[in-house]
């Protein structure tokens, strides 16, 4: 094996809102108005709640959180396992986030309203059409 | 500002007609609205297409080739699936404004099969299933999910919505579908996302509506009265900032921010309402708009089904066409179509769905992204 072919490339986020620093770990960022307090995933530049303009600051949002709502899916596209827990999450501290919840039976008794979940970050298991690799974030009951 | 009053109006029966364009499935309703206003293309002053597959190919341009190339206006609307409600809205607001007397307002569409919708891949690779889901069902399993969430709403229940409005729908004879579905039928059917089944997933159809609105002063002079449904209200909103929007869409706030107005505009309220024609594109959905609506107090959206409330004989017969869940969802012609329904049983020419008595209808549709828009016609 060559030393390139051995040497990993970083993986990419999969998210714009992912940030994955040459040192530490992980995180999601997202920006707070200074204006009302609204924290939002990703960037902009006018508050959507408030119109407030140049109030925006960058967050280091938080990987702790509950789990506000879940379906799960049965039916997909061609390609996308099934069944997956898709589940919408209010982190602590502010931020709503869309994603998969993992580690968990994807049974409508098995999942619980408000169950405290982490923000972990895996690889996503798909590749882009250049073979690069992405990290994805997942939800696991905490 | 004069009032506006729909002369004339109908839909082709949904169905699937690959082998048809989109301006031909626009124009046979056309036509048949036409008809029913005994009028001619050459009456219409303006034309409002309402169409969301080929939004940039000039559909209303395309439609007129097929029924007669006048050179009036055509404006061409697409607002997901509130393109057909936005193109009727278009042209109630000119002939409000003194713009135009009469003009013809369609909405058409042609469907594919299968599964709307989907996380997109923003980055390189596709999200779906990897960041949850976005497909239609998925966004309104949510939608149903969260209202398990705060009344503890049950899958059953969801499911008597598409028991119901399929038995409507054997009563339209223009509906895709004239089939009952009993309870245990729409709960075994596949499971698509938890809680809609296939049975609770709106139908994925071709079809158009047509309408011919008049002002009042028009719709006199060409004696048209005896038949004519006024519009009331016409209320159009963008979703409103809530918290979670942008990740779970919140067809709730768009609702209700929309009733208020159409009320108000209306100087009635939800309980002189006689009839609903409503957004059910999944049974989660019709559950939560009967309380966005003012059909019943929050919470109360489950008893309702229970108790046949909106059922035809019910307290407010909602759905009564067969809804988007039986009838047929072609999305830039459902916001027509829903108009046609209405003001089909305020001239009491619905047959065996008459809601009897029947004086003020509303009609609403929530197109995701968001738009919500609200009708309410008077009898004649």
């Amino acid at each position: 094996m060559s030393e390139i072919a051995t040497e990993a490339k970083k993986p990419l986020p999969v998210a714009p809102f992912l940030k994955i620093p040459d040192e530490g770990h992980p995180y999601l960022e997202g920006q707070k108005c200074g204006a009302c307090g609204e924290v939002f995933l990703g960037q902009r530049l006018v508050c959507a709640a408030c119109g407030a303009r140049g109030q925006m600051g960058a967050v280091t949002l938080s990987s702790d959180g509950k789990l506000y709502n879940f379906t799960i899916v049965h039916r997909n596209f061609p390609g996308v396992p099934v069944p997956f827990v898709s589940a919408i999450v209010d982190l602590d501290g502010g931020g709503t986030l869309k994603g998969n919840l993992v580690d968990i039976v994807p049974s409508a008794e098995a999942i619980k309203f408000d169950m405290p979940v982490k923000v972990v970050f895996r690889d996503a298991g798909r590749k882009d059409k250049d073979g690069n690799s992405y990290l994805a974030y997942f939800f696991t009951p905490a | 500002m004069t009032e506006v009053y729909v002369v004339g109006t109908d839909m082709i029966r949904f169905g699937r007609f690959p082998d048809r364009t989109v301006p031909q499935i626009g124009a046979e309703a056309a036509l048949m609205a036409l008809d029913d206003a005994g009028l001619t293309i050459k009456d219409m002053q303006a034309l409002y297409c309402g169409n969301l597959g080929e939004a940039g190919a000039m559909v209303g341009q395309r439609l007129l080739r097929e029924i007669g190339q006048t050179g009036i206006p055509v404006v061409n609307c697409a607002n997901a699936c509130a393109t057909g409600a936005t193109a009727f809205r278009e042209g109630y607001a000119a002939i409000r404004a003194g713009m135009y007397d009469v003009v013809l307002c369609v909405g058409v569409e042609q469907m594919g099969k299968g599964l709307l919708g989907g996380a997109g891949g923003g980055s390189g690779i596709p999200t779906e299933g990897l960041l949850g889901s976005g497909t239609m069902p998925s966004v309104f399993a949510h939608v149903g999910m969260e209202h398990t969430r705060n009344y503890g709403t049950t899958f059953e229940q969801f499911a008597k919505v598409s028991v119901k409005n399929h038995h409507h729908s054997t009563l339209n004879p223009k509906a895709m579908y004239q089939i009952e579905t009993p309870l245990q039928e729409v709960m075994g059917a596949e499971m698509i996302s938890y809680p809609n089944t296939k049975l609770m997933c709106s139908v994925n159809v071709d079809g158009s509506a047509a309408a011919v609105l008049a002002s009042e002063a028009a719709a006199k002079r060409l004696g048209l009265m005896a038949r004519a449904v006024r519009v009331r209200a016409s209320a159009m909103t963008s979703d409103p900032y809530t918290a979670r929007n942008m990740v779970m869409p919140d067809f709730n706030a768009v609702t209700r921010l929309a009733a208020k107005a159409a009320y108000e505009q209306a100087g009635l309220g939800p309980e002189d309402v006689d009839l609903v024609e409503l957004h059910d594109c999944f049974a989660t959905a019709e559950i939560v708009h009967y309380e966005n609506l003012g059909l019943c107090a929050d919470g109360e959206g489950g008893r309702l089904i229970d108790d046949g409330e909106t059922a035809l004989g019910g307290r407010i017969p909602v759905n009564v066409s067969g809804g988007l869940l039986s009838k047929g969802h072609p999305l830039g012609a459902t916001g027509i179509a829903n108009i046609y329904e209405v003001t089909t049983h305020l001239r009491g020419e619905a047959g065996k769905r008459q809601v009897e008595g029947a004086r003020i209808g509303l009609t609403h549709v929530v197109g995701m992204g968001s738009a919500c828009a609200i009708h309410v016609l008077e009898k004649p």
